[in-house]
């Protein structure tokens, strides 16, 4: 018998309308399960941060139902915020405070007792133990990143919200981070990521949400979503330019370059048959030779551009 | 109850104070200090007994309530408007943590900070003048309910407040002039008509006569009054902070 999953966050017809009247979320609904990555999309003014900050408590929602562990977020607010960890996007610190005091204080709110044997694993997973005693101020912006995580991570988490986690941080630190996150997926921490960095979605999530004016165009294991969605073609570098595609071609997706010396054939990794192989027959039998061939695989950016614009 | 929650909170406020240890402490010692110099020592000199109390004794009580007012809330209006502005309010927001919960967090921290500034002035005073306290378990009700109270409206103040403007206009533009008007440094019988009758209209009249009859068991309205008075601000201001939190006004979008 399969084993069902049980989701960690279940978001039902959530609607957020601010008092000014814009509308920021629309009907959102959302299952994730325990211990995945799910990285969500969106351009500026999505509704990205918006749905985070619904679920964190940080705004008011107007309508739907979220439930974290099958607790509800206003009616059991204690529960499920305290096994929420949030990095918010802006790099909003204590200046004058101490990197371990102001951890400690995280915890302390999230109603935990103090432990400095945990706030020294995080800060040490975080590489920031040496750092502990210095002023916030004194740190640089990634070194900050860090703190706010560590933040978040004080009070022992089982959900972490990670809201842009390296925008404006070096590709170095980036790549850090993508450690950090998937270590803590190992320990069994659920994590939900928004980001602009598509890279990013693709080098760790195991799902991708993607959110464009309020509203969830879709959400799909990025692996399926890649191959659904994801387009390759096949170019070949043809010894003899064509002046145009000879008509027994007609029924194969081809385009000639602008040279005539390419023939670029689109085929989907969805379909069983991809036609490769009749066209080199074909192409054989017209005596059309060729020099050289690649294939070209559209990446995850090239889907998001792609969706944000059709749902546009 | 997240009763770490509110030690996380206390212990922060409290520890800023440590940090602005000049500001919160050693100034208002050194200004009190000068109103001895100038109004106990100088001018009242040349007073007479005020209901037959020394002129730089009478104004203890007055200068007790100013520092009372004053500080309790810019303490408790800066505490909660700092997170505010720098952004840091979103863990408040997120933490599971009561509106109960915070309000004794920030408000008890403010209020603690304020009576520990009173107690520090009324021992500056016994530097001044020959100081007696008649009855000091009501003058420290009356210094906690104030502390408490105005911590409560500092704290009103901070979340209504989007810009420092705000959060320093309400203390100097209305707190300054009712505790100058309300018989700090004078008795209101010594006030012409129609101030006097207008001044039974300023609350800080209240504090201060509950205040000084604690000390010398003179006082301009009866006592219980003005404990009455207090109470009634003091859950008016819970009502308020309660309703603000609930509707998440200018906290929660």
């Amino acid at each position: 018998m399969e084993v069902q999953q049980q989701a960690i966050l279940r978001v039902r017809d959530l609607n957020k309308t601010y008092s000014d009247g814009f509308q920021a979320l629309k009907n959102i609904n959302l299952e994730i399960q325990k211990g995945e990555i799910v990285a969500l999309l969106g351009p500026n003014g999505a509704g990205k941060t918006t749905l985070i900050s619904v679920i964190c408590g940080i705004v008011n929602l107007s309508s739907g139902e979220v439930s974290v562990n099958g607790y509800d977020i206003i009616k059991d607010f204690r529960k499920t915020r305290a096994m929420i960890g949030l990095v918010p996007q802006e790099l909003t610190t204590d200046s004058f405070e101490s990197v371990f005091n102001t951890v400690a204080f995280s915890r302390g709110l999230f109603g935990k007792p103090p432990n400095s044997a945990h706030i020294e694993k995080v800060l040490r997973s975080l590489s920031l133990w040496d750092k502990k005693d210095n002023m916030i101020m004194t740190l640089s912006g990634g070194m900050k990143r860090r703190v706010l995580i560590a933040k978040a991570l004080s009070h022992e988490p089982t959900v972490l919200f990670l809201d842009e986690p390296t925008a404006g941080v070096d590709v170095s630190l980036r790549k850090d981070m993508w450690e950090i996150v998937r270590g803590l997926k190992a320990e069994g921490v659920t994590i939900i990521l928004t980001t602009h960095y598509i890279e990013e979605a693709e080098e760790i999530a195991d799902r991708v949400g993607v959110i464009n004016n309020g509203e969830m165009i879709l959400i799909e294991e990025k692996d399926k979503l890649m191959q659904k969605l994801g387009k390759k073609q096949l170019i070949l570098d043809l010894r003899d330019s064509l002046s145009e595609i000879p008509a027994k071609f007609a029924d194969y997706n081809l385009e000639l370059s602008a040279d005539g010396g390419q023939l670029i054939y689109t085929f989907n990794t969805r379909g069983d048959r991809t036609g490769i192989t009749s066209l080199m027959d074909d192409l054989k039998s017209e005596q059309i030779a060729f020099r050289d061939l690649n294939t070209t695989q559209s990446s995850l950016e090239d889907i998001f551009v792609n969706l944000v614009e059709e749902s546009s | 109850m997240n009763i770490y929650g509110i030690m996380a909170i206390y212990k922060f406020e409290m520890a800023r104070t440590k940090r602005t240890l000049v500001q919160s402490i050693v100034a208002p010692v050194i200004t009190t200090s000068l109103y001895f110099i100038v109004f106990g020592a100088a001018i009242g000199s040349r007073i007479d007994q005020v209901a037959g109390v020394s002129y730089g004794a009478f104004i203890v009580p007055g200068l007790i309530m100013l520092n009372l007012l004053t500080h309790s809330i810019s303490n408790a209006s800066f505490g909660i408007y700092f997170p505010k502005f720098v952004g840091t309010v979103y863990e408040m927001l997120s933490a599971p943590i009561s509106t109960l919960e915070v309000v004794l967090g920030y408000v008890g921290a403010a209020a603690s900070k304020a009576v520990l500034l009173g107690i520090i002035i009324l021992i500056t005073a016994s530097f001044f003048i020959d100081l007696q306290i008649a009855h000091p378990f009501v003058m420290m009700v009356f210094i906690l309910l104030t502390a408490l109270s105005f911590s409560l409206f500092g704290f009103i103040l901070g979340i209504w407040a989007d810009n420092f403007e705000k959060l320093s206009v309400v203390p100097m533009l209305l707190i300054t002039p009712l505790v100058f008007l309300g018989g700090s440094f004078y008795s209101t019988d010594m006030l012409p008509e129609p101030w006097q009758s207008i001044s039974h209209f300023n609350p800080v009249l209240y504090l201060v006569s509950g205040l000084r009859w604690s000390f010398y068991e003179i006082s301009e309205v009866s006592v219980l009054v003005s404990l009455a008075s207090i109470l009634i601000f003091m859950f008016g201001c819970l009502a308020v902070v309660y309703y603000l939190f609930k509707t998440g006004y200018k906290l929660r979008g």
